[in-house]
């Protein structure tokens, strides 16, 4: 009889199921999974090595590229880490409209998530329709920084701007005649708020719409359910946060647990999953969406009624306003030295995380006392989740291999930092 | 101080005793700093002790004391230093475990305790250059395949030492030295103490 040998398989790093640069040894036997090495790395720009010759400021824009696909978050926690060593109060306003891109920036990852994940399990229309929705969403974020996605919007001491009273409209063309960009602009004709509240409340409904294509489809089920099930004593071993853990059953949460911002004065719920499979962590993802849309809502209500500063007044770590530095000499100081030297952050050290789309994004910090971080060091979920791969592959048929990554909801950015 | 983390302290002080070679509570956080001797059994403790119960350790993270403060430091240069949560207690600590050798860094591996460690003493391994005894698998993580050195350290330079490139010639890609100067916008600046003190100047 023949010897029989595994067959190794190099899956990635080009494959459109790797989301992104992942390269996996797998050894198969047949089709069952009996070993998975991921290798990671091919995306390493060593951010945290930039970092410490930057100034605190100018390493903020590097935050937006970490997490490609939940910016605001993980500017967040940066912001949060240095105002927790500056011992700085944000003020309430720039409290609130942090907290409501947060939300934003959750549908938005979550809605990509469902999309890719859709794409690579074979539930080819989702991905047309969540990028249906996340084009309003982003569009929000351009409205409010000016780009697209890497927005570089939350700033140490605030946010850098108030919300715009006005949106960029579509304009007539060649291709589109007036009357047929009318119905786009309507939402837009107010301000920022207006045009986000016209997005929440439409936006159960569509979420219904995706559940109605996925949550009791056959082959959607098929494909889920009971793969990759991870315990809630292995989650806690493996380092688990966010939906990985909330889907293995327990109810973890920065958001409600070690509350930041303004979270303790919202109301909203925490799903949980029963049996930690993939299928019960999409429900999870599914229904943080509609939580999510109930805090944009909530925050957009006080927005609306409480303008005030959205930048701390501390003109040791915010620059002035440009009228005050334009007619004030002391005013002008402060900008000229934090454009040039930048803040000077106390000695000492922090650690802050926030509830990240997909898991706890903790941002660690020690600093020397210098306009500069002594050392920067980020902690990424998706690179936990990610070393969790082996363990949740094994015994698992090759197709499932892609469900996990999808279910893990990788992103390699923030693994390889 | 609030009291959690006042019972935490305790907590502490019952179970690990003069285990605890400085205790710091700073902004809210607890640091604690170990002896490498006692690392690996502080760990188990912290763990399995249903007074303390850190359940899960979140990150792991090497650090390079070597220029702190922009002067040379006397002491110990490589740190390893571990946050952990507790999930139960909701609360967290930091632990600070400074490796005893600066020529050959080396710690005891906590992955038989928390294996979500794995990856993380890979990375300090890989950018930092502790090593992990008792690790399974203590291969690079992050760098290039044949890589050389340990980045992250403070004496690497930013830049690095090689660069590759596609050469024509040989049709292939290629390893040269760095052809671009390291170049500094903004120096690093740590202020006396008695900057801006009009009244001592």
């Amino acid at each position: 009889m023949p010897e029989l040998r595994n067959f190794t398989l190099n899956f990635g790093p080009q494959h459109p199921a790797a989301h992104g640069v992942l390269r996996m040894v797998l050894e198969l036997d047949g089709e069952v999974v009996m070993r998975a090495d991921p290798h990671i790395g091919l995306l390493h720009r060593a951010t945290e090595k930039l970092a410490e010759n930057k100034t605190w400021i100018q390493s903020l824009p590097y935050m937006d590229r970490l997490d490609y696909v939940s910016m605001m978050c993980n500017e967040h926690a940066y912001c949060m880490a240095i105002e927790k060593l500056l011992q700085i109060e944000v003020p309430i306003r720039a409290q609130y409209i942090r907290v409501m891109f947060d939300e934003i920036t959750r549908i938005l990852n979550h809605l990509l998530w469902v999309g890719c994940h859709g794409l690579d399990v074979g539930a080819m229309t989702m991905v047309l329709y969540a990028f249906r929705e996340r084009e309003d969403l982003v569009d929000a974020y351009e409205a409010v920084s000016g780009a697209r996605m890497h927005a570089a919007y939350y700033r140490p001491g605030g946010v850098y701007r108030d919300l715009p009273d006005s949106l960029p409209q579509y304009e007539e063309s060649k291709w589109k005649s007036a009357a047929q960009i009318k119905p786009f602009n309507e939402a837009r004709s107010g301000s920022l708020l207006d045009f986000l509240d016209d997005f929440v409340a439409r936006f159960p409904k569509l979420l219904d719409e995706y559940e109605t294509l996925l949550t009791d489809n056959r082959i959607w089920k098929q494909r889920l359910v009971d793969v990759g099930i991870v315990s809630p004593e292995r989650a806690l071993q493996r380092g688990f946060s966010g939906p990985m853990l909330r889907g293995s059953g327990i109810a973890w949460d920065l958001r409600k647990k070690q509350p930041y911002e303004v979270y303790d004065r919202l109301d909203f719920d925490i799903p949980v999953g029963v049996t930690g499979d993939s299928y019960d962590r999409y429900l999870v993802r599914m229904e943080e969406m509609r939580q999510s849309n109930r805090l944009v809502k909530q925050c957009i209500d006080w927005l609306r009624q409480n303008p005030g500063p959205v930048m701390s007044d501390n003109h040791k770590v915010a620059p002035p306003d440009r009228e005050a530095m334009k007619s004030n000499m002391e005013e002008l100081i402060h900008h000229f030295k934090l454009c040039t030297e930048g803040i000077h952050v106390p000695e000492g050290e922090a650690y802050s995380a926030v509830e990240h789309p997909k898991g706890e994004f903790g941002i660690y910090l020690v600093s020397d006392g210098a306009n500069k971080p002594y050392r920067l060091k980020i902690r990424a979920p998706g690179y936990v989740h990610l070393s969790a791969m082996d363990e949740m592959v094994r015994g698992h048929m090759l197709a499932d291999v892609v469900t996990i990554i999808g279910s893990q909801d990788v992103v390699f950015g923030e693994i390889d930092r | 101080m609030s009291t959690t983390l006042e019972a935490l302290c305790q907590n502490l002080q019952k179970h690990l005793g003069d285990r605890v070679k400085s205790k710091k509570v700073a902004l809210g956080e607890v640091t604690i700093e170990v002896e490498a001797a006692d690392y690996l059994a502080v760990m188990q403790t912290l763990r399995d002790e249903p007074e303390l119960a850190f359940e899960e350790l979140i990150d792991l993270c090497g650090v390079d004391y070597a220029t702190y403060g922009n002067v040379h430091r006397e002491g110990q240069r490589f740190a390893a230093v571990s946050h952990l949560l507790s999930i139960s207690k909701n609360c967290r600590l930091r632990v600070r475990c400074f490796a005893p050798d600066d020529d050959f860094p080396s710690l005891p591996s906590v992955t038989s305790i928390w294996n979500s460690v794995n990856w993380f003493e890979r990375e300090a391994f890989d950018l930092f250059g502790i090593v992990f005894p008792g690790h399974d698998d203590l291969r690079r993580i992050l760098t290039d395949y044949g890589f050389v050195g340990h980045p992250f350290r403070k004496d690497f330079p930013i830049s690095g030492y090689v660069e590759m490139r596609y050469d024509p010639e040989q049709q292939r890609v290629i390893y040269q030295p760095v052809t671009i100067e390291p170049r500094e916008v903004t120096p690093r600046i740590v202020r006396e103490a008695t900057y801006g003190d009009v009244e001592n100047a």
